[in-house]
């Protein structure tokens, strides 16, 4: 009597109708066929390949055949603490470190101006100028940035227009930091990451402040808080999920990446570039293996901090 | 004695809107006042110029006898009753309400000793812990109040504060506030679109329409003697007579409001020395009463209809109705 029903109310009975109804009336088949891809994908490929990868930095390289020995070791873990692979890992984790710092104290005034201030037309100026950079290669990015920064480059050429080259000299006779040029100096490499990830940082900021009520801002400063306090007491603590959303780009996409450091900077490695050598030319996937867990590693434990320092409460 | 709150002809232009037109109001210290009207009548923008929100264009601020345009909302002696309430999500109920003081640099036993005192007040004690996510509307509502009092201000805003609550949990605060007020002895001032509870609410009331303040005057005079056609049908909804189309002898010419509850069904009934026929428009079942529309030759009438006495009216049909020359009030403001 139903299906007469339905019937008698409109006059569909094709193989779409009824495979419509069927999905209607088992909506947990309808879960089934929307998650079940992309969790083959996720779970197969992509846990899969990662649990691949934690259980060959447990294997260690036999130094005599180059081969790697498939039993369970904390030996290559142990090569990690060499003086040399210390001084890598540092290396990658304070350049990650500085580069989500000043990125995110770039970042929030911009994603401040565009979330509180900019409208319509700004507004549509404000994602593009932010997205416009995504649009060309990476690659295309870095090697302009080279030559801005390079000796011949147009960074020396306006610094020296301007008068400021003794400063420039003072800054690259620096140690460490410092170099024969700026494209040949940690602050070289620091200013490309700087501006390769910076939108990675200012879009979730500016998403994160735009939930924020204007009139929560307004209660603030009506209940007496001066401008410095409400940004220390409300806007900050309700923009922090996404000031920590921002960081995890730019803190993971600094402590993996392997061709920005080989095309701008000094010959020092970084973790990116440790994995690469030691996967490929030395054949040492063990090792490499290890080296790409420390950023995995870093990464939890500064998610830890964040949130037992309550940066997600206000989620 | 000096105003509590005195707006100087002040006027607030938004791009080639004008939202308040040199709007000029004195609100007396220790006063419940409303400002009644349509939303986008100005009353909101009102609020907020006395906050310290928005500046007038034109004119200014006054509070206590202070002109405000270099005062902060920070450093203004007023408090906000937002309409969305504002409470901070990533704090306690307590830390909520202790904020002033906490940012005053009130130590932490005092400030919240004082918040815990404030919760009392609005019969939230108990409540210290919780986020502002765990309460109801009407519980937030009094976590906001509470904020807000903590302070001490001199001067209470409220805007549209029982616009998101139930009817029922409405008439609960409109007593308590009403107490409250009376209590503290502190100057409310409430936004509000709901004449009702401007009416039984404030001392006096301000009724704006398109950023003007059409009248200011008590509660009784407002809803009695309404100045002007737009009041006359704002609160309450009178019917609005041109005194010309009456040709009553002796009659002075302009035009008159009229109260529905005064009208009566037929002519010639008890004293009635207007009478009037037309054909019923529609009727509206109103629980007590019924509301019915006339078509008259020049004009349309609302009268309010008794249930008892209004079997029998139908649509289409023609009724003669009556009312008394004294229950029409002249608009003197009408032009």
């Amino acid at each position: 009597m139903g299906a007469a029903v339905a019937t008698a109310a409109d006059g569909r009975t094709g193989f779409w109708t009824r495979l419509s109804d069927l999905l209607y009336r088992r909506s947990g088949l309808v879960l089934a066929l929307l998650l079940g891809p992309p969790l083959l994908w996720i779970g197969v490929i992509y846990v899969g390949s990662l649990f691949a990868l934690l259980l060959q930095s447990f294997f260690s390289i036999d130094e005599f055949t180059g081969m790697v020995r498939p039993e369970l070791t904390l030996k290559t873990y142990g090569e990690l603490l060499h003086p040399a692979n210390l001084d890598i890992i540092l290396r990658t984790v304070v350049m990650a470190a500085l580069v989500t710092l000043v990125g995110a104290l770039i970042a929030f005034p911009i994603a401040y101006y565009a979330a509180r201030y900019a409208r319509g037309r700004l507004k549509a100026a404000f994602y593009i100028a932010i997205m416009l950079p995504l649009w060309s290669s990476y690659l295309v990015r870095v090697y302009a940035w080279k030559l801005i920064l390079a000796k011949e480059g147009a960074l020396t050429w306006g610094i020296e227009r301007v008068g400021l080259t003794p400063l420039l000299e003072g800054l690259l006779s620096l140690p460490v930091i410092g170099g024969p040029s700026l494209s040949f100096s940690y602050i070289g490499t620091f200013l490309v990451f700087l501006y390769l990830w910076l939108p990675f940082m200012i879009l979730p900021i500016q998403a994160a402040l735009e939930r924020v009520p204007a009139s929560m801002i307004e209660a603030a400063g009506d209940l007496g808080a001066r401008p410095g306090q409400a940004f220390r007491t409300v806007i900050l603590p309700l923009a922090l999920p996404g000031v920590v959303a921002g960081s995890i780009f730019t803190f993971s996409l600094t402590l993996g990446d392997y061709i920005t450091p080989q095309i701008v900077g000094t010959s020092r490695l970084f973790i990116g570039q440790a994995v690469y050598i030691h996967q490929g030319t030395a054949g040492n996937i063990p090792l490499a293996a290890a080296f790409s867990v420390v950023p995995i590693l870093v990464m939890a434990v500064y998610l830890t901090i964040a949130k037992r320092m309550g940066a997600f409460n206000a989620l | 004695m000096v105003a509590a709150v005195h707006l100087a002809r002040a006027s607030r232009r938004f791009g080639a809107t004008l939202a308040l037109d040199a709007v000029e109001l004195e609100i007396a210290e220790g006063e419940f006042f409303g400002l009644l009207g349509p939303s986008g009548s100005g009353k909101t923008t009102c609020l907020r110029l006395i906050a310290g929100f928005d500046h007038p264009s034109q004119g200014h601020v006054e509070i206590f006898g202070q002109r405000c345009e270099d005062l902060p909302p920070y450093r203004r002696p007023v408090s906000t009753v937002f309409q969305d309430y504002a409470l901070f999500p990533h704090m306690s109920v307590l830390d909520n309400v202790a904020y002033g003081l906490m940012v005053r640099g009130t130590g932490k036993a005092e400030r919240h000793a004082a918040a815990r005192d404030a919760l009392a007040l609005v019969k939230l004690a108990g409540y210290d812990a919780r986020r502002p996510s765990e309460l109801s509307g009407g519980q937030r509502q009094r976590v906001a109040l509470a904020r807000s009092l903590v302070t001490r201000p001199k001067v209470l805003l409220l805007d549209e504060p029982l616009g998101a609550l139930d009817l029922k949990l409405r008439e609960e605060m409109q007593v308590e506030l009403k107490s409250l007020q009376k209590s503290l002895g502190i100057t409310f001032v409430f936004v509000t679109h709901d004449q009702g509870e401007a009416l039984s609410m404030s001392d006096r009331i301000a009724v704006f329409d398109h950023g003007r303040v059409m009248q200011v005057g008590s509660p009784e005079a407002i809803y009695e003697r309404p100045a002007v056609p737009f009041v006359a049908d704002f609160v309450g909804g009178s019917n609005v007579i041109d005194g010309a189309a009456l040709a009553l002898p002796g009659l002075p010419p302009g035009l008159y409001s009229l109260r529905p509850e005064k009208i009566r069904l037929g002519a010639g009934d008890d004293g009635a020395q207007v009478t009037a026929e037309g054909e019923i428009v529609a009727v509206l079942y109103q629980g007590g009463v019924h509301r019915v529309t006339l078509r008259l030759a020049s004009t349309s009438l609302t009268v309010l209809v008794p249930a008892a006495e209004a079997r029998g009216l139908s649509v289409g049909a023609r009724q003669a109705v009556g009312w008394r020359v004294a229950d029409m009030h002249r608009m003197e403001g009408a032009g």
